[in-house]
């Protein structure tokens, strides 16, 4: 217990988000324009109970919105969110992953006329099948490494 | 307001009705009957590349329904907007006009003069995206030729990878019911998406790599260029061009109510013995462009009345 109390503090306000997929916690800070120099501790590759490993975020002083956590879930699907007020988690839910995005990515095509200096946000469709595949709205193409694709 | 963007907005149902109107229009585009029914209306044609004979076909159009055209196109397009943005140019151009029609080297052009047009947009092209009007001047030509649109046996031949039309008009062929053969020399294959949409309409026929595979059970064959560019090595591609011509030879070898389509223009893909044979349908398709043109300009622009 105090290994793990060594290794990430508690915070008091805030926000945790756990079950983060591995390698991806600075993707999640660069959806939420939340930048590394507030207070906050990074977990990377965390073992997980359940077995594997997962990223997690101990981000002080910001509550996340629930329109926040839709973007989170943007690239990582499945993540917890906890909101901690004074020490206590007052509210959990899962990031649930958005049908539209509106400005938040750019398209990866890149002959695509929502990557030109035009008065448009970029727009994309969450698919209708299984795969979490993002279509943008304008050129109709699948957004082709997502992470890679969050405008900072 | 209707727009005209993605032959995928459209339904069975209305394309089928753009098709009847057609058939109405195609004296009319002969110049046999005359038509006013766009008498005092103006059509912006705005191309920032060049693309001829869509250009023409949408004048004469325009033309034969007694309306006016205005426009843009090539080096001009570049001069014209000096650095403007696309949605300043549609603004404006959608103020002297009741209709545009609009090309432009990138994909999803269109969708966004939509959002910055009082008028409805006609997208003839954009990057390697859609042209919704080809694609149905292609259907148009498949029915008025064979009698029907539904449980043919179509082959696409050629370069289905980077083709323009050719991703549209297999999904369209399948939504009617068509059954889909996919011939093109290795690399320049069928996009794994549009594949995958024709297995889920249950209607993707047979893939390979050469037409004689195919052309005994073809009802329509389309034929597409395939581009020197493509190839890095010139000897490859003379190869691969040789095998998938469409010569008297091949044709002979397919059934004789099969009918042959191309997009044009085409450089060595179909020889021109070919020309003479009753398959060849490609330069009817060119003229067929006019009618469906008139038939979707009237649509958008005339309402649906006064026909
Ligand atoms: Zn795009």
């Amino acid at each position: 217990m105090s290994k793990k109390f060594m290794k990430v503090q508690r915070i008091e306000h805030g926000t945790v988000i756990d079950h983060i997929l591995p390698g991806r916690a600075f993707d999640v800070l660069r959806v939420l324009g939340i930048s590394t120099d507030r207070s906050m501790s990074i977990l990377i590759n965390s073992h997980s109970a359940k077995g594997g490993t997962k990223d997690i975020l101990k981000i002080e002083d910001v509550e996340l919105s629930d329109e926040e956590a839709s973007r989170l879930a943007l690239v990582s699907p499945h993540a917890t969110v906890n909101i901690i007020v004074e020490g206590k988690v007052v509210k959990k839910f899962n990031a649930e992953a958005p049908v539209m995005v509106r400005g938040v990515l750019s398209c990866s095509n890149p002959n695509c006329i929502s990557n030109q200096n035009e008065p448009i946000q970029s727009e994309f469709r969450l698919s209708l099948d299984s795969e979490h595949r993002y279509v943008c709205t304008y050129c109709q193409r699948d957004i082709v490494d997502l992470a890679r694709r969050i405008r900072s | 307001m209707r727009h005209v963007i993605s032959v995928q907005d459209f339904s069975a149902e209305e394309i089928i009705d753009i098709l009847d109107r057609a058939e109405t229009m195609v004296e009319i585009a002969k110049g046999n009957d005359v038509s006013e029914i766009l008498k005092g209306k103006v059509l912006a044609a705005i191309f920032f590349e060049p693309s001829t004979r869509t250009r023409l076909s949408f004048e004469t159009a325009m033309n034969r329904l007694g309306g006016g055209v205005i426009g843009f196109a090539g080096t001009e397009a570049t001069s014209v907007v000096k650095g403007e943005t696309l949605a300043d140019t549609i603004r404006m151009v959608s103020g002297y006009a009741d209709a545009v029609v609009l090309r432009h080297p990138r994909e999803g052009a269109a969708k966004l003069a939509t959002q910055f047009s009082d008028v409805p947009i006609l997208n003839a092209g954009d990057g390697a995206g859609q042209h919704p009007t080809q694609t149905m001047l292609d259907l148009f030509t498949i029915r008025t030729e064979l009698g029907r649109l539904e449980g043919l046996n179509i082959s696409l031949v050629g370069d289905l990878r980077y083709g323009r039309t050719v991703h549209s008009l297999a999904i369209a062929l399948a939504k009617f019911g068509n059954t889909i053969n996919l011939v093109s020399p290795e690399g320049l294959e069928m996009p794994g998406e549009v594949i995958s949409h024709l297995e889920d309409t249950g209607r993707f026929g047979k893939a390979c790599h050469s037409p004689e595979e195919i052309i005994a059970d073809t009802d329509m064959l389309y034929v597409t260029r395939i581009q020197k560019e493509r190839f890095p090595d010139p000897v490859e591609y003379e190869k691969v061009a040789g095998m998938y011509r469409v010569d008297p030879e091949l044709v002979s070898r397919g059934p004789e109510h099969m009918i042959i389509l191309h997009p044009l223009p085409r450089v060595n893909e179909i020889t021109p013995e070919v020309d003479a044979l009753p398959q060849a349908k490609y330069f009817q398709q060119a003229f067929n462009a006019v009618p469906v043109r008139m038939a979707l300009l009237s649509m958008v622009i005339g309402g649906q009345s006064n026909v």
